[in-house]
């Protein structure tokens, strides 16, 4: 006999002037290797088909579908029923702005964030299609891609003291990406052009080190280091400029 | 109500989309980019395995050249593909990968000296040259004569939709995100912009610009089982459908991958095999060698998924409490292999599946994976019917893949086709001047506002939308999957027809207000059983079997009668089938229709007479 799990889902509607903040429960009858994607299908198409969440790849690559559960961000897609309670508690996540239910705007956060950090290659080579590729050691691509492999879900933000005190708190993703180019042999950017976007209290310097980022990333990325990382070079950076002046 | 203008807008922020738009900010035009998700989140991005370029790097692709390339492309879609386009693309696919490498693209590089690489299970050794160090690497993939695929690690689709969406960041290009197009805006001669609803708040708005283009990515949501992210539900083709003036091409042309995984659909790499893995059935025997004696498993994904449902059929697959499945083995590779270069394979088996491919194999089946057909354009991405009109990438049958395409020929197209299709944009926007119609364009938002108030009050019916879905989904797979039969297509034409019936009643159950979720399935069902009997009804009339569309009844290739591309018109609202014409696969010919040295080999000749 499958387990009849009890999902409380927080509600609420901006757009529906009759709508109040609040939890429903729903009950669903379990199956066997479901995720939290097929469950909330399931009660859309079954129950209310007016219940907002956000799923895209459902396959743990895209980061659409960042929530808490059960007090914890994650992604519900690759979360299994099976190693849940049967009582689930599902809100959306913090610091981002809501939409509906538990669907969140991470779009515009992450767009300002490529703006803030500059989130490009800066080079002033011109690119020849006549030529060769400029050559790359491999093991620095690997180092890349292993940054680069953030999918934007916003766990780490939601998931981050600083954050949730001040609203302007770059946050691990952002650090994460600084960090991403900083390593990339083709980025012309100097450890000062750097310190002018992260080394301050919105930046590097805010971080409290309480590392709930890299306890609940689900790409399992190396955040704790890069967060040191930053902070030992733009503390010799902050030196440096103290010895210039 | 929020009006938007801009030089060239873009429906769709996945690669080709994005790839499009730089090149028209580059040249100095305004763009916006509308999309269903944040732009990274685009299906791209889920494309593990890699692109085609034939750069000749590796010690395995030695002698690679755009030539070849061109040839096991044209091969690859088995006669069905435009050449001219296909040349277009093998000739300029090796620069964009160095230009996506010049951008930030990661690209995993060539290690010089001895390394252990595996075919069909066996070991074997290579040695990579020193003076190759450092350039661009790539893999092998299915239905190529060379190691041609390059790649970053198995997460290549996200990498470049990173630096892609960077690249746009840095020009200057706008991406509104939570936004559905849901119609164009055109006089039946000229489109100039869509009216959009905003997945923030459910209002509509209206989006004018000089050129619109389609780069929305596929279809494969109208299947119940499909390897496809759920926003590759075909929207936008409906938005152009049901114009009544744009044609779609060689919808019937639908590709099945060989290994989704069973229950959840989603797509382990092709990587998998190019990197040594087998295929295993009900005994953990290995079969493909027996059917494809050269290739193996490494055949065109066509030809693979063809017998693997062929071998099912005859015993030997794995039974399920969700249907019959194979194997894919990659135990061999070790855990360094499994755990690196194939660590998305691992993590979606341990997540997804608590299955540990390391020591264990993964259930995998045929499933729905790729839309050769879409919206028929020219070489220049220009589409068929409106001027001001473009499509690129998986949503266009622009029509490199012709009847199959090639592994790692799609993720390079997006780029390859974005940058062509963005400079031919550039071009047409150069002293392109628009004229708006206000009463046009009111009359359609006009409409688009009645349909929402009829879905929210019931005035039509009260059909449920998810049914009505499931039942479209359900006509297709049993009727238009990778066999089909005459008989089989009939009933499915006849199930989504009435499924059409049912569309047209749909009514919420829910208030309809803000974002409101069934109001957007809502919105679209009815163009996607379009879109679904295209496909049928296009299966249906195409008496032969190429690529990935097999006829039992009619298994020759038949390049007498069928060497053409089905172009579908939805004429009129009230048609209840599609309206087909045909036009020849290709004009230029390089190389004459023959044996692909793989899979069926029936061929009726042109030189055949009829009977």
């Amino acid at each position: 006999m499958s387990r009849l799990l009890k999902l409380n889902i927080f509600r609420y509607n901006p757009e529906d002037e009759l709508s109040l903040p609040h939890m429903q429960e729903f009950v669903l009858e379990e199956t066997d290797s479901m995720t939290l994607f097929i469950a909330l299908n399931r009660i859309r198409e079954e129950q209310d088909p007016s219940l907002q969440f956000d799923f895209c790849c459902r396959a743990g690559i895209c980061g659409s579908c960042g929530m808490v559960i059960n007090g914890r961000p994650g992604l519900a897609c690759h979360t299994k029923t099976r190693d849940l309670p049967g009582e689930i508690t599902l809100l959306p996540l913090p610091v981002f702005k809501l939409v509906g239910d538990l669907s969140v705007d991470t779009g515009t956060w992450f767009r300002e964030m490529y703006t803030k950090t500059e989130s490009w290659i800066h080079t002033k080579r011109i690119f020849d299609p006549t030529a060769l590729e400029e050559r790359m050691d491999n093991k620095d691509a690997v180092a890349i891609y292993e940054l680069e492999r953030c999918v934007e879900c916003g766990c780490c933000i939601a998931a981050c003291g600083t954050a949730r005190l001040r609203e302007d708190f770059l946050g691990a993703a952002s650090l994460n990406r600084v960090a991403r180019f900083l390593i990339d042999p083709r980025d012309e950017r100097t450890e000062h052009d750097y310190y002018e976007i992260i080394g301050n209290d919105m930046g590097i310097f805010g971080c409290m080190g309480l590392l709930a980022c890299e306890d609940v990333c689900p790409k399992h990325l190396p955040l704790q280091n890069q967060l040191g990382f930053l902070r030992r070079k733009m503390g010799i950076t902050s030196l440096k400029r103290l010895f210039r002046k | 109500m929020q009006t938007v203008y801009t030089d060239f807008l873009v429906v769709g922020a996945g690669l080709a989309g994005e790839r499009a738009a730089v090149e028209a900010a580059e040249a100095g035009f305004s763009v916006v980019c509308l999309s269903l998700v944040p732009a990274r989140r685009s299906h791209s991005s889920a494309a593990q395995g890699g692109m085609q370029a034939s750069l000749g790097n590796s010690v395995m692709g030695e002698g690679d050249c755009p030539d070849v390339h061109f040839a096991d492309t044209v091969k690859g879609s088995d006669w069905g593909c435009d050449q001219e386009v296909a040349r277009l693309f093998a000739d300029a696919a090796p620069i964009e990968m160095r230009r996506l490498a010049h951008w930030g693209v990661p690209w995993n590089r060539v290690v010089p000296g001895k390394s252990i690489y595996y075919k069909g299970g066996k070991q074997y050794e290579k040695v990579e040259a020193k003076e190759k160090e450092g350039l661009i690497m790539a893999r092998s993939f299915g239905g190529t004569a060379k190691w041609r695929t390059c790649y970053t690690s198995d997460g290549t689709g996200h990498a470049v939709m990173c630096t892609m969406d960077n690249r746009c960041a840095e020009k200057g290009v706008e991406v509104h995100d939570k936004t559905e197009a849901i119609a164009l805006l055109q006089d039946g001669e000229t489109c100039f912009g869509v009216v959009a609803r905003c997945l923030r708040t459910g209002e509509l708005r209206v989006y004018l610009s000089k050129a619109t283009m389609i780069a929305a990515g596929g279809f494969g949501r109208i299947y119940p089982n499909t390897t496809n992210a759920v926003i590759c539900d075909g929207g936008a083709h409906t938005m152009c459908v049901n114009t009544g003036v744009v044609p779609m091409g060689n919808m019937e042309a639908v590709q099945f991958h060989p290994t989704g995984i069973v229950p959840t659909d989603i797509l382990v790499t092709e990587g998998c095999r190019g990197d040594g893995g087998t295929l295993l059935d009900v005994d953990e025997k290995r079969f493909m060698h027996v059917y494809e004696p050269e290739k193996a498993e490494l055949a065109s994904r066509d030809v693979v998924s063809r017998w693997m449902t062929h071998h099912m059929r005859e015993g030997h697959g794995v039974k399920s409490p969700y249907g019959e499945h194979l194997w894919l083995d990659i135990r061999h590779l070790g855990e360094e292999h499994i755990t690196g270069k194939l660590r998305e394979v691992y993590e979606i088996c341990t997540s997804f599946l608590g299955v540990d491919p390391i020591h264990q194999l993964i259930p995998v089946r045929p499933t729905q994976h790729y839309s050769m057909g879409g919206v028929r354009t020219n070489r220049d991405g220009a589409a068929y019917g409106l001027k001001g009109l473009f499509a690129a990438g998986e949503a266009a049958c622009w029509d490199m893949h012709g009847f199959n395409r090639l592994g790692g020929n799609s993720l390079a197209e997006t780029v390859v086709a974005g940058g062509i299709i963005g400079r031919k944009v550039a071009e047409y926007l150069e002293g392109c001047e628009t004229e708006f119609k206000t009463g046009l364009i009111n009359d359609e938002v006009g409409r688009q506002q009645a349909r929402i108030d009829a879905l929210i009050s019931g005035a039509n019916g009260s059909e449920n939308v998810y049914k009505v879905r499931a039942a479209m989904q359900e006509a297709l797979h049993k009727g238009a999957n990778i066999f089909r039969t005459q008989d089989g297509l009939e009933k499915c034409v006849a199930e989504l027809q009435e499924a059409l019936i049912r569309a047209k009643k749909v009514g919420l159950r829910s208030n309809g207000k803000g974002v409101n979720p069934e109001l957007a399935a809502a919105l679209k069902l009815e163009g996607q059983v379009r879109l679904a009997l295209m496909v049928a009804y296009g299966a249906l009339m195409r008496t032969e079997s190429r690529g990935s569309h097999n006829r039992e009844d009619f298994p020759a290739r038949n390049d007498r009668d069928w060497l053409t591309r089905t172009l579908a018109y939805w004429k009129k609202p009230e048609d209840t089938l599609p309206t087909l014409e045909y036009e020849p696969a290709t004009t230029v010919v390089e190389i004459p229709p023959g044996d692909r040295g793989y899979g069926h080999s029936q061929i009726i000749s042109a030189d055949d007479r009829k009977e």
